[in-house]
């Protein structure tokens, strides 16, 4: 009997019924934080005040309540706390750009030292911090294996000052420093640095990437890494409408295109190895993504026909490359058959995401 | 308990008994004795609670510190030189947000060219960062201004950096009373946060401030300044009472109420300028001086006060305002306008240039003949910087300053060339 | 005040050997200071240090230019670096080697200086003898107290067991090694005005 899956129980739906009270998202809680509430100064569509409100609710609820966050300075700092209101409802602190992994191992310090290592600490940044300015005190916390849950939402770019690349900054994206001029339009290849695969090389206790098109794989990821103490790393794909040139109604849409077309693979490590795929269910071709990206439009014609198809290629070619890596278009194993206590319904095992 | 002690060692064993909750530092010539023997006393238990970070960066360790701070936790690091300028951005920060974070600055020289020697120049760069600003004389107290350090910081909400000349004071051995545990104890009350991270009573740190509040503000953190000026002497007073000796307060004047020149200087200097004002005063001159301890904030009416009776200031500093003069100096001469004082800046011992008693007296006598120049470079050898400019009036490829000088200073010893 | 500068390279002690010397004065009651002057951690480049003892508490920090006591930890030193700069005409030198001061080329020394004030000595054969190591900086001081009588033996013995303290062992090698060195001195001084002494092979 071929195994059904009754995809309308997955996380397409934030608060769905049929899905047992405790498969249910934090989302889908009236009872939830709301850690970063409403109020805020975020884009119409910013995927980084959804992924954000998502990985601290989701903290919140794993750690009881009892948590302290460390924000570097960036697009979510800015956006969250305009003086003199601020939209966080949980102990906040704001760092300055290049240290908030550092500043968590202070908070995590003193912590421990008071005989409070019942609070937790969470640390985020966005991609700038965590990639660039911030990789030498991220890399710091790491090779400690302090007790902090670093989260980066990686938006590919400094978007709070402009839209400069970063070292998130993919090939042939369109920023203010990397235009669509030239013989090789927008960022170049052969640069940039993989957080995630340089977290994993770290052989921390656990590492993962989610996009905020996964809320159900999203939160599950958070909340396993709020079980484990040591140094972990969470690196969520937000998209930012105004930096990609997206609709801001796209913001989901393209998240999930990210992780279908293969450009961002969804995996868990720990210590050092791969332990866990998010398999592509619905694979999709690069095109289909970067089509939605104002970043990416130099790529196309008028009529949206390539007209780079040598870039396009080449991104294929990535696309192509993390497929094989992550066995990202392996069939899935087909559950035990002989497994009566699921309840109908069940978003199917192993597969959190859509 | 009196002890014959090196002062890193002196620093950290006071420091332990304030106990401090989170020590980190990475390590730095010549700070790295104070760190490592704190180290070793949390490791072995003998400072506990206590969590120390070993971290990746100086602007690491002042992060650390911040983190700690602002979650409750007496925090303490140390640093010198490039390792300052290099956390400089989290100095401001510390300063800015009101953590009372205490860290010992062993001063150091700042390249290039770089220098692992002692002068003042790494403290200059964060004069106006908003911290406290402490200079130690003597190893006894070095070690007592930390205990007053923590005190101040906590009740006033502001980082207080302890500056100690490096390896002149951090490396040598002197005899230390080092303050008794429960002394400490006594002087120094658990830290009570102003404001702290608390999941129980949670709210936002660290928020941007736009020009309709920045002003206030930034006010704010130069009235905790001001509050410094009366606590420093009242805290010192009170140290006095309960540890029996003179250390810390705002400006310590020697010999100086009928003085007709005053010598002021900073730190360890003071030691060997004493010895030349007791040398002159015995040749039946009158000649004085006055050491500043609390450089920030600048205690300018005690020092007005302390020179007003001067004919001729000499300040001696270990630092310098490139193409212009004196730092130190611009200080006292704000705080002495208006009187009719002659001031001198001599720049003296940077980068661990010694600071001998002949030349010292020297300066003194012309100062008294008054013939002391507006600004002196002590001990500069003229030739080499001659040598250099010639060389470079030449060629355009002159090559590396730095290289040069010490190509002729080589060449100059070894008679070659 | 009595002002005394350690030659040595780095590796051999020198800055501790100053450091116990302050130490030793202060056990005898005395005020103490003693100071390196070094540049970066490399074994094998030139230390010096320096000890300046008083009765009362020193205030200088100025490196010591006019020495009453001169004390060489390394023989190479000698004709490299100037040892003697600034060397009270009736101040003291006591120099790590067995061999003559004639041997090592400062046989003109004695003509500058009081010849009764210039002393060599084995410290280093001593030390490799009760240590198992060439480490003569401990050994060395049990030198000084017998050539100048500005610390006592015991002192320096107490100064050592403070500063090694945690290796009883290695304290009381070192203490031993001190105290062979002494005695020797003491007998060199009392035979002779100008005193080598040492094993015969260097």
């Amino acid at each position: 009997m071929d195994r059904v899956r009754f995809y309308q129980v997955g996380s397409f739906a934030v608060g769905n019924r049929l899905v047992s009270r405790d498969h249910r998202t934090v989302q889908s809680d009236t009872a939830r934080a709301n850690s970063l509430t409403s109020g805020h100064r975020a884009c119409q569509g910013c995927g980084e005040a959804l992924g954000a409100r998502y990985a601290l609710d989701a903290a919140m609820r794993a750690s009881g309540g009892r948590m302290v966050a460390v924000n570097a300075t960036g697009c979510l700092e800015v956006f969250s706390t305009p003086y003199p209101e601020t939209s966080w409802q949980i102990a906040w602190f704001h760092s300055l750009f290049g240290n908030a992994p550092a500043v968590a191992t202070g908070v995590a310090a003193a912590l421990r030292a008071k005989g409070r290592d019942d609070v937790r600490v969470v640390a985020q940044a966005g991609d700038g911090g965590t990639v660039d300015i911030g990789f030498g005190c991220l890399s710091g916390m790491f090779e400690r294996n302090d007790d902090v849950l670093f989260v980066c939402y990686d938006n590919e770019a400094y978007m709070n000052n402009g839209v400069q690349r970063s070292g998130a900054t993919p090939p042939a994206a369109r920023t203010a420093t990397t235009e669509a001029v030239g013989d090789h339009p927008g960022n170049v290849f052969g640069q940039g640095k993989n957080l995630p695969e340089l977290a994993v090389a770290h052989r921390i206790p656990y590492v993962a990437t989610a996009t905020v098109a996964d809320l159900h794989d999203l939160e599950e990821k958070i909340t396993r890494a709020m079980d484990i103490h040591g140094a972990r790393y969470v690196h969520i794909l937000v998209p930012c409408p105004l930096g990609w040139g997206s609709a801001s109604q796209d913001t989901v849409r393209v998240a999930r295109l990210a992780t279908q077309s293969g450009l961002f693979p969804l995996f868990e490590a720990e210590h050092g190895d791969v332990v866990r795929t998010t398999p592509i269910r619905r694979p999709a071709p690069v095109g289909d993504y970067l089509r939605l990206q104002g970043r990416f439009r130099h790529l196309f014609d008028a009529d949206g026909n390539p007209a780079r198809p040598d870039v396009i290629a080449a991104l294929q070619a990535m696309a192509d490359r993390n497929i094989a890596r992550y066995g990202l278009l392996e069939p899935a194993e087909p559950a035990e058959p002989a497994e009566p206590a699921e309840p109908a319904g069940h978003p199917g095992g192993g597969d959190g995401s859509s | 308990m009196l002890r014959q002690i090196e002062g890193s060692r002196a620093v950290a064993e006071t420091v332990a008994r304030c106990r401090p909750e989170v020590v980190c530092a990475y390590p730095i010539s010549p700070q790295t004795h104070i760190i490592e023997a704190l180290g070793e006393m949390v490791k072995s238990g003998a400072l506990a609670p206590c969590e120390f970070v070993n971290v990746e960066s100086e602007f690491a360790a002042m992060s650390v510190a911040i983190g700690a701070s602002a979650a409750g936790a007496r925090a303490f690091t140390a640093t010198a030189s490039q390792g300052l300028l290099f956390m400089m951005e989290a100095v401001y920060n510390a300063s800015g947000l009101g953590l009372p974070i205490v860290m010992t600055l062993a001063n150091r020289a700042v390249g290039a060219p770089i220098n692992i020697w002692n002068d003042h120049s790494d403290a200059m760069a964060a004069r106006d960062a908003g911290w406290v600003q402490l200079f130690a004389e003597t190893i006894q107290e070095a070690a007592d201004l930390h205990v007053q350090a923590f005190r101040l910081a906590e009740e006033l909400s502001v980082p207080v950096m302890v500056c100690m000349d490096g390896f002149i004071l951090t490396h040598a051995t002197e005899q230390v009373d080092l303050p008794a545990a429960d002394a400490v104890d006594a002087f120094l009350p658990a830290y009570e946060p102003r404001q702290v991270l608390d999941p129980d009573e949670p709210y936002s740190i660290g928020a941007m401030v736009g020009p309709e509040a920045f002003e206030e503000v930034r006010y704010l953190a130069h009235a905790r300044q001001l509050a410094a000026l009366e606590r420093i002497p009242e805290l010192a007073e009170e140290f006095a009472e309960s540890f029996g000796r003179d250390s810390g307060g705002l400006v310590h004047p020697y010999r100086s109420a009928d003085a007709e020149v005053v010598v002021v200087a900073m730190g360890s200097v003071l030691g060997t300028i004493k010895d030349v004002v007791d040398a002159q005063r015995e040749a039946g001159h009158r000649i004085g001086a006055l050491g500043i301890t609390s450089f920030r904030p600048f205690p300018g009416d005690a020092v007005r006060n302390a020179l007003a009776g001067a004919q001729r200031v000499v300040v001696v500093e270990k630092a310098f305002s490139v193409g212009f003069g004196g730092v130190l100096s611009t200080d006292v001469a704000m705080a002495l306008s208006g009187l009719p004082v002659t001031l001198s800046t001599v720049v003296a011992g940077l980068g661990g240039r010694p600071i001998t008693k002949s030349s010292l007296g020297n300066i003194f006598t012309a100062a008294l003949r008054g013939e002391a120049e507006r600004l002196t470079f002590l001990d500069l050898k003229t030739e080499l910087v001659v040598r250099e400019l010639e060389r470079m009036s030449v060629r355009r490829r002159s090559g590396p300053t730095a290289e040069n000088v010490l190509r002729d200073i080589g060449s100059v010893g070894s008679g070659i060339g | 005040m009595f002002e005394v500068r350690f030659h040595g390279r780095g590796g051999q002690g020198a800055v501790t050997a100053a450091d116990l010397l302050a130490l030793a004065a202060f056990i005898d009651g005395r005020c103490a200071q003693s100071f390196p002057s070094f540049g970066s951690e490399r074994t094998g480049a030139p230390v010096v240090a320096y000890c300046r003892l008083a009765e009362r508490a020193i205030r200088t920090r100025e490196p010591v230019v006019e020495p009453d006591c001169v004390v060489v930890i390394d023989p190479t030193l000698v004709h490299q670096v100037d040892l003697f700069s600034g060397l009270a005409a009736d101040g003291y030198v006591l120099i790590n080697s067995s061999r003559r001061l004639g041997a090592l080329g400062l046989g003109t020394l004695a003509e500058r200086f009081r010849p009764e004030r210039l002393l060599t000595v084995g410290a280093t054969e001593v030390a490799r003898r009760q240590l198992g190591r060439p480490l003569p900086n401990a050994a060395l001081l049990g030198g000084l107290a017998a050539l100048t009588a500005e610390v006592s033996l015991p002192a320096v013995s107490a100064a050592i067991r403070e500063r090694f303290g945690r290796d009883g062992t290695l304290a009381e090698r070192n203490v031993a090694a001190a105290s062979e060195v002494f005695q020797q001195a003491r007998l060199a001084l009392t035979a002779d005005g100008r005193a080598v002494l040492g094993a015969p092979a260097d």
